[in-house]
């Protein structure tokens, strides 16, 4: 079964490259272009893993992990976030709000994919 | 479509530099606005973000910079000046050109420095140290680890973790229960483990800790050399326990604040682009689709020819409802075509912005009817048009402060731009409330130039008509905003190449207004189908204002000189037939078409007015590209083609030549 994984970003351009690296290593992707998508698609579907960025228009991704920890549903599923290496304050608040981990941008397709390969539960 | 990231990048970027020159614009008015602050932030995160993804380092680089400003004005320690707004928006220029690919890295270094100096003057400094630890290898490790209790919650499969511990090297795992609850109490998804670990093998401490990366600063661990002689022991536990004091919900809380004011921010954008699903299409997708509906028009066109000559009613009516679809779906093509115009006008707030500073002038923008939507392509080339005749306002037309003050106006110049629809036209008014146009110097300038004759007579509107003659510049002086070469009679040619008028009213020390009427849509238009001998034509139904009758009698009446009158004015006219030398014989009820532009207007003589047409244009082959006389073709029903007259240049044929002749008789 192949894990789905969620991608919510607000630049097109990061979502495609997301894309392209996790489907290249057999995932299935879905996009959400901000907070409010995000929640509505990871509420109507459960992925195996949520990537999500954190400075987003309408709902950024600090409201979105903590809605998505709300939901009893959600408790479990891991949630990477993507962030700058100045954004010490920002992977403290992350995972306050319930994220699992996170990917320091500029990031290569490996190291998404390695990070994706630890937390999806083997 | 080919999937570029790069490429897509590369456009998002312009939107967002785009976004990001409008909030600093914004901010620039109103420089308390945090939320503004914010949005400028996180758009300059975004970017820096991104290009480091796809590899443009020195975006990445230089945009560090700004978004470190912008850092700092957020947490209130830098305050927003109108120096740094400006420093920004250059500087946001040169990311343009990061993105492009063509920036000199000395601006970008002169920029920065500009940029630093702002910044300095907007505080009183301040710095961050960034410090870096290291670690050895080890023959093995002992561990000890309890994970943060809502580990499991957040996401963490602990099994996962051992398994990884595991793939290490050789690895004794015991778990350690002392913490768990009784079962009364025990919430199943808490972590109340805690597991010891022997790893043995050369493994690196930073692989360790790489295994608990993202659990690492909250929970319990020690991570001690198995090698019990070494002397070095405690480095690296010390290094790992120190930041075990968790840090919970507690940093939460002050997020919530500024995430209401960027949400506030936000609204403008979330309404204008509704709700609902949003796709992105390439342009030239939009203008294939266009051409296919264009073909199926004339090919839906020709079936109801052959439809109303036959006899077939079963046929008919499926003719008619062809013709209904097809015609829907045009409107809705166009629907797909149209952007608002505040695309457009947003663009001007920047270059009335840079126009301000190099004039010394205080100059107030105004915007009307921004929703007002316009086929992206006319948009598109409206663009420079209206950069000239912003620049011609500003620079010669709005006066001095001081200047402004004497003759009793307020000292800040206003340049109001508007837009509206009217009928199948958008109606786009550049309105400035300076000196107005200087008929003698215009008239000075055009009796230098030979354009009229000395002490000739020459109507209002044919003397402000003068400006739109190629050359001619009433500035005393060549400044650097507006005698670059290009006159207005570029902006004219660029109008009418979009099928569209110029018309200008000035009245002296009240200012000028410029009206341009721009057709909605350049694919599809609705004609007026004429005969001239054999050959069966276009015009523009746009231009057209009436149909008269030339009687034979009128006809010789008139003969030799061509002019007609029409409500009290005299109004030239053109023979096409004698134009398009169609060595046919005229009609003996020969039509007058009466079509104008702006506040000129001339009539022309066909054989015949045939009716409304749906004109969907072709444009002329290259060869034929340069036939003033017709604009484009179109394909006729019955598979005939029909040219499109192009009405600017009949206009102009027919008036000089005419008006001269009135005006000297």
């Amino acid at each position: 079964m192949t894990a789905s994984i969620l991608t919510v970003d607000d630049s097109a351009s990061l979502r495609m490259a997301i894309r392209i690296a996790l489907s290249g290593a057999g995932y299935a992707v879905t996009e959400a272009s901000d907070g409010v998508e995000g929640l509505a698609k990871a509420t109507a579907q459960r992925f195996d893993l949520i990537v999500t960025d954190l400075n987003m228009p309408n709902m950024d991704g600090l409201e979105m992990i903590r809605a998505l920890r709300q939901q009893p549903a959600q408790a479990g599923i891991p949630i990477i976030f993507l962030t700058t290496e100045s954004d010490d304050a920002m992977k403290a608040q992350a995972k306050a709000a319930g994220a699992t981990g996170w990917l320091v941008k500029p990031f290569q397709a490996e190291q998404l994919i390695r990070v994706a390969q630890k937390v999806l539960a083997r | 479509m080919s999937e570029d990231p790069t490429a897509a990048f590369r456009i998002e970027a312009g939107e967002l530099l785009e976004q990001v020159e409008q909030g600093l614009l914004d901010l620039r008015d109103n420089l308390g606005d945090m939320g503004l602050v914010n949005a400028m932030f996180r758009g300059l995160h975004t970017l820096k973000g991104s290009g480091a993804m796809f590899g443009f380092d020195a975006l990445a680089g230089f945009t560090h910079h700004c978004e470190t400003a912008f850092d700092r004005v957020r947490k209130g320690d830098v305050r927003a000046t109108p120096d740094l707004v400006d420093v920004i928006l250059s500087a946001g220029d040169h990311m343009r050109a990061l993105v492009e690919g063509d920036a000199p890295e000395a601006a970008g270094q002169a920029i920065l420095a500009r940029l630093a100096a702002a910044v300095d003057a907007a505080a009183g400094g301040g710095s961050a140290p960034a410090p870096a630890p290291a670690a050895p290898t080890k023959k093995g490790w002992k561990l000890s680890f309890r994970l943060p209790v809502d580990a499991m919650a957040n996401g963490t499969n602990p099994l996962a973790l051992l398994d990884e511990l595991r793939a290490l090297g050789d690895a004794t795992i015991v778990a350690r229960t002392d913490a768990v609850p009784p079962l009364a109490d025990l919430v199943p998804n808490h972590c109340v483990i805690g597991w010891d670990c022997t790893l043995v093998g050369d493994i690196s401490h930073d692989a360790i800790e790489d295994v608990f990366l993202f659990v690492m600063d909250d929970m319990e661990i020690t991570i001690e050399p198995l090698a019990v002689e070494d002397d070095a022991s405690g480095a690296g536990a010390d290094d790992a326990a120190e930041p075990a004091a968790p840090t919970p919900a507690a940093s939460a809380a002050p997020a919530a604040p500024a995430a209401v004011t960027v949400n506030d921010q936000q609204d403008r954008r979330a309404a204008t682009r509704s709700q609902g699903e949003h796709v992105r299409v390439p342009a030239e997708r939009l203008d294939e689709l266009m051409d296919r509906v264009g073909e199926l028009v004339i090919a839906q066109s020709r079936l109801s020819q052959l439809a109303h000559h036959g006899n077939d009613l079963s046929l008919r009516s499926v003719s008619e409802e062809i013709e209904r679809l097809a015609g829907e779906m045009r409107d809705t093509m166009m629907v797909l075509r149209m952007v608002p115009v505040s695309t457009l006008f947003g663009r001007f707030r920047r270059l009335i912005l840079d126009l301000a500073n190099e004039t010394g002038k205080a100059i107030e923008l105004v915007t009307e009817g921004e929703t007002t939507e316009v086929d992206k392509t006319v948009i598109e080339r409206l663009f420079d048009p209206l950069v000239h005749i912003i620049r011609n306002s500003c620079d010669h037309g709005l006066e001095k402060a001081e200047d402004r003050l004497a003759a009793g106006k307020p000292a800040s110049g206003l340049i109001r731009l508007s837009a509206h629809q009217a009928g199948g036209e958008v109606l786009i008014t550049i309105t400035d409330d300076g000196r107005g146009i200087d008929r003698e110097r215009v008239r000075a300038k055009a009796e230098a130039n030979g354009l009229i004759q000395p002490g000739q007579v020459v109507s209002e509107d044919e003397l402000l008509g003068l400006i739109f003659h190629p050359g001619f510049s009433t500035a005393a002086q060549v400044t650097n905003l507006s005698g670059r070469g290009v006159g207005m009679d570029v902006v004219k040619r660029t109008i009418e190449s979009l099928r569209g008028s110029i018309d200008v009213k000035s009245v002296a020390g009240q200012g000028s207004t410029i009206t341009l009427r721009i057709p909605l849509t350049l694919a599809i238009i609705e004609g007026l189908l004429v005969r001239v001998g054999e050959g069966r034509y276009v015009i523009p139904l746009a231009a057209v204002e009436e149909c008269l009758e030339l009687s034979l009698e009128e006809d010789l009446r008139s003969r030799g000189r061509s002019i007609i009158t029409l409500r009290e004015r005299l109004i030239p006219f053109l023979r096409l037939r004698d134009l398009f030398v169609t060595g046919t014989k005229p009609d003996t009820y020969q039509k007058i078409v009466v079509v104008g532009t702006g506040s000129e207007r001339v009539g022309l003589v066909v054989d015949q007015i045939i009716g409304n047409h749906q004109t969907v244009i072709k444009a002329m082959s290259p060869l034929h590209r340069n036939v003033a006389a017709f604009a484009g073709a179109t394909i006729l029903g019955d598979g005939s083609v029909a040219l499109i007259l192009d009405i600017a240049q009949l206009v102009a044929l027919g008036q000089p030549r005419e008006e001269r002749r009135i005006a000297a008789a």
